[in-house]
């Protein structure tokens, strides 16, 4: 499920400046999505929902892009379409309908604060690889002097080479 | 507008910028739907369909609604709910028309409404063909072949990666890696055969 909503990030994962800052969007929409939603939960109406859902969520994400604009414009070029892509996420319209629309208002808001977190941390881990691998750097500075850069990891192949490794890895530690 | 300009927004929406082994959109649908020919085909087909479509409508709002109106910073909010309502709305159609077509691609339908292909093409397409909110000369029948032609990549990339993974059910491959995070390495594959075409440059 996690892997599933990293999809549309995967492109953002070239570094790790970058991953964190999409880290931070994602749990901001996420906390404010789920905290909204589990306040009006009792309004909407059932058939409707999804629909509200996506328009909440997409304030969210609106909000997200104006700051990111106004605070982070570098940040902003870097990650580009995918920002807005943020409302197409899996994870944050399943935890809305999962979660949200069901508990509380405390409750909601640590389910999407630990969501968030968890996204971001995978996030960081797979730019970090792929930063580390493909640049011989982390957050923009050259660790091993000497390293010859894997070129292949900095382009979209090597992010996906990346998450399906690490989905294998995971599988083999869980099936223990 | 040229036949040039028409040529290179092909080659690199099939090939270079294929929309899925590039630009990592609609990767969900990808590896979930592709574990056979025909289901992929229909699910292709179906996007497809909405992305063209879908690029028109938004073209239309963000050309004589969101621009005039100096709303330019609703776009996101826009485009998904038109694309919500639009995707329910051939739903629908489709259902009370033809059952047969309903069965072979109605299912994957609501799924399109998430797939992040669409919304990114409708907001690729604008940011591309508007400089400064002003669309450049042809930029509406730029969008929509644009928008055909990230229908056709993705048709593409879903046949191959369909046809690869039928013939793995008969393979040996190690538990660990079985099914999704296969389906991730051979897209990482295939998508390093697909940077080959960055070679040629118009």
């Amino acid at each position: 499920m996690l892997a599933l909503g990293l999809c549309p990030t995967l492109a953002v994962s070239i570094s790790v400046s970058n991953g964190i800052g999409m880290g931070i969007a994602a749990t901001f929409v996420l906390i404010g999505s789920n905290i909204i939603i589990s306040l009006i939960k009792n309004i909407i109406p059932d058939r409707i929902r999804i629909p509200c859902f996506i328009v909440v969520i997409a304030t969210f994400v609106t909000i997200t892009e104006l700051v990111m604009k106004a605070y982070a414009p570098a940040l902003n070029r870097a990650l580009g379409i995918y920002v807005p892509l943020i409302v197409v996420n899996c994870i944050v319209l399943g935890r809305a309908e999962a979660y949200a629309s069901k508990n509380s208002v405390v409750n909601s808001f640590f389910d999407g604060l630990g969501m968030g977190v968890g996204f971001a941390l995978a996030l960081i881990l797979i730019s970090g690889i792929r930063e580390f691998l493909g640049a011989g750097k982390l957050l923009g500075f050259t660790l091993i002097k000497g390293f010859q850069p894997v070129f292949v990891f900095a382009m979209p192949s090597g992010a996906l080479l990346i998450i399906g490794l690490l989905l294998g890895f995971f599988n083999l530690f869980k099936n223990r | 507008m040229t036949i040039a300009k028409f040529l290179t927004i092909f080659i690199s929406a099939v090939f270079l910028y294929n929309v899925i082994l590039s630009r990592f959109l609609g990767l969900c649908s990808f590896i979930a739907i592709s574990k056979e020919t025909k289901p992929a085909l229909a699910m292709s087909l179906a996007v497809m369909f909405v992305i063209t479509m879908s690029s028109i409508i938004t073209w239309f709002i963000y050309r004589f609604l969101l621009i005039p109106f100096n709303l330019v910073y609703l776009r996101t909010i826009c485009f998904i709910l038109v694309i919500a309502t639009f995707v329910q709305f051939v739903e629908m159609v489709i259902r009370k028309i033809s059952p047969m077509l309903y069965r072979f691609f109605g299912i994957y339908l609501p799924l399109i409404t998430v797939n992040c292909a669409v919304l990114g093409i409708a907001v690729l397409n604008v940011d591309m063909f508007f400089i400064n909110s002003k669309p450049i000369p042809g930029s509406f029948f730029y969008s929509v072949f644009q928008a055909i032609c990230v229908g056709l990549g993705y048709t593409l990339a879903m046949l191959l990666m369909s046809g690869i993974r039928e013939r793995l059910d008969f393979c040996n491959v190690p538990r660990a890696v079985k099914d999704i995070p296969l389906a991730f390495i051979i897209a990482s594959i295939m998508s390093l055969s697909f940077f080959g075409f960055n070679g040629f440059k118009f």
